[in-house]
């Protein structure tokens, strides 16, 4: 059976990230990353959409959006 | 142009954003609980009034994109109680932190719990005065330090939770910025709830709090929340020393009884018939 592909996409806003680190720290997947203070999504087909991320980013920087 | 996500869109003054806060600070996080908790319930965002005190904390009715006020150190909640009297349909939040609610404002917090006023009162705990940089609160615990406590402090600290209940809240539970849907989901009920409310949100302030205190930064704040908080629905069932050392969040009070405003309304609905009889 074909996986079953994650619905959503991990979107970052690097100009209001404040390198604090949390979603990285958090991430179940561990596909976030710091690259010079700002947010970076490593890996997004490894993303299991669980919004952990988007709900502890105390800077609104990293969310989760619907693909078209 | 908006940016962020529809949540932060809906419910923000996305052009006041990035906010002011530290990095890592936890008020970022509860204050977007709270716009989730909002948008969950499907509130008419005309009838949301958001009110704060003075503080980091309360700088927080600035980036919610609903009625609010940002009024006076310690009184957010004596505002609050006058424009729920003026305008009972409204659901009036309440925005503060350890020192606005529990120092200068702890009056008008048992006041309020005691009246049983449909307010919500959300108390971002961040264990210490963030704003001023780093004075000890009534919420600082025992033998920790801050800017006034440099040998750590010897005024034992409120259970904040237990001050409510004692006082008379109706809804009363603690969560953390770590346990975010925890969270969510008790300022959700919190808000459906008619009567007093409060919900305790523990928060990191990374910049004085963590710091004085050798606790890390904001992700070891977080490690610490995660590890150290123990539901009180597991607290029942776990051995004595598993609990050593941990604090509990949860649900530690939801009842009901008569409110304030509707009493108030009683008496007014009296009087305007007797008065009615005497023509
Ligand atoms: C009448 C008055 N007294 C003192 C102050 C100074 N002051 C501003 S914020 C604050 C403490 C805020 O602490 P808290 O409510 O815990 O908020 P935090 O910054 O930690 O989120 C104090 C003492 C003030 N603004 N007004
Ligand atoms: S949604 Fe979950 S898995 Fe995907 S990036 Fe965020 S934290 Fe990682
Ligand atoms: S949690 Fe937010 S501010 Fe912190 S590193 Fe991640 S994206 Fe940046
Ligand atoms: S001083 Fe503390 S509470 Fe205030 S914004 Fe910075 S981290 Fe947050
Ligand atoms: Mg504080």
């Amino acid at each position: 059976m074909a996986k079953v592909k994650t619905k959503k996409m991990v979107k970052t806003i690097p100009e209001w990230c404040k390198a604090c680190g949390i979603c990285v720290a958090f991430c179940p997947v561990k596909i976030l990353k710091l690259e010079n203070d700002k947010i970076v999504v490593t890996d997004q087909e490894k993303c299991t959409n669980c919004m952990l991320c988007e709900m502890r980013c105390p800077d609104y920087a990293i969310y989760l959006e619907e693909q078209e | 142009m908006s940016q962020g996500s529809q949540l932060i869109q809906d419910n923000f003054r996305d052009n006041r954003l990035p906010h002011i806060w530290c990095p890592g600070c936890g008020h970022g996080i509860i204050t977007r609980a709270i716009a989730q908790a909002i948008d969950n319930l499907n509130l008419d965002k005309d009838k949301v009034c958001v009110v704060s005190g003075i503080g980091c904390s309360s700088r927080a009715t600035g980036y919610l994109n609903f009625n609010t006020l940002h009024t006076t150190h310690g009184r957010a909640l004596a505002f609050a109680t006058g424009i729920k009297l003026a305008r009972p349909e409204l659901k009036v939040i309440v925005i503060t932190g350890d020192g606005d609610a529990t120092a200068i404002g702890g009056n008008h917090l048992i006041h309020s719990a005691r009246r049983n006023i449909d307010i919500t009162t959300v108390l971002f705990n961040n264990k210490i005065y963030g704003m001023t940089g780093g004075q000890s609160s009534p919420a600082t615990p025992y033998h920790e330090k801050g800017t006034t406590s440099p040998y750590g402090t010897i005024d034992p600290d409120f259970d904040i939770c237990k001050l409510a209940i004692g006082a008379g809240a109706t809804y009363v539970a603690r969560s953390t910025a770590y346990h975010v849907p925890q969270l969510t989901k008790h300022i959700q009920k919190a808000i459906a709830h008619k009567g007093f409310s409060l919900v305790e949100a523990i928060s990191g302030c990374p910049t004085y709090y963590g710091r004085k205190n050798k606790k890390g930064d904001a992700v070891d704040l977080m490690h610490f929340y995660k590890d150290y908080a123990l539901d009180v629905k597991m607290a029942e069932k776990v051995d004595p020393e598993k609990r050593e050392g941990k604090f509990l969040i949860g649900e530690f009070a939801n009842e009901e009884r008569a409110e304030y405003v509707d009493e108030y309304m009683k008496i007014v609905e009296r009087l305007r018939q007797e008065g009615s009889q005497d023509e």
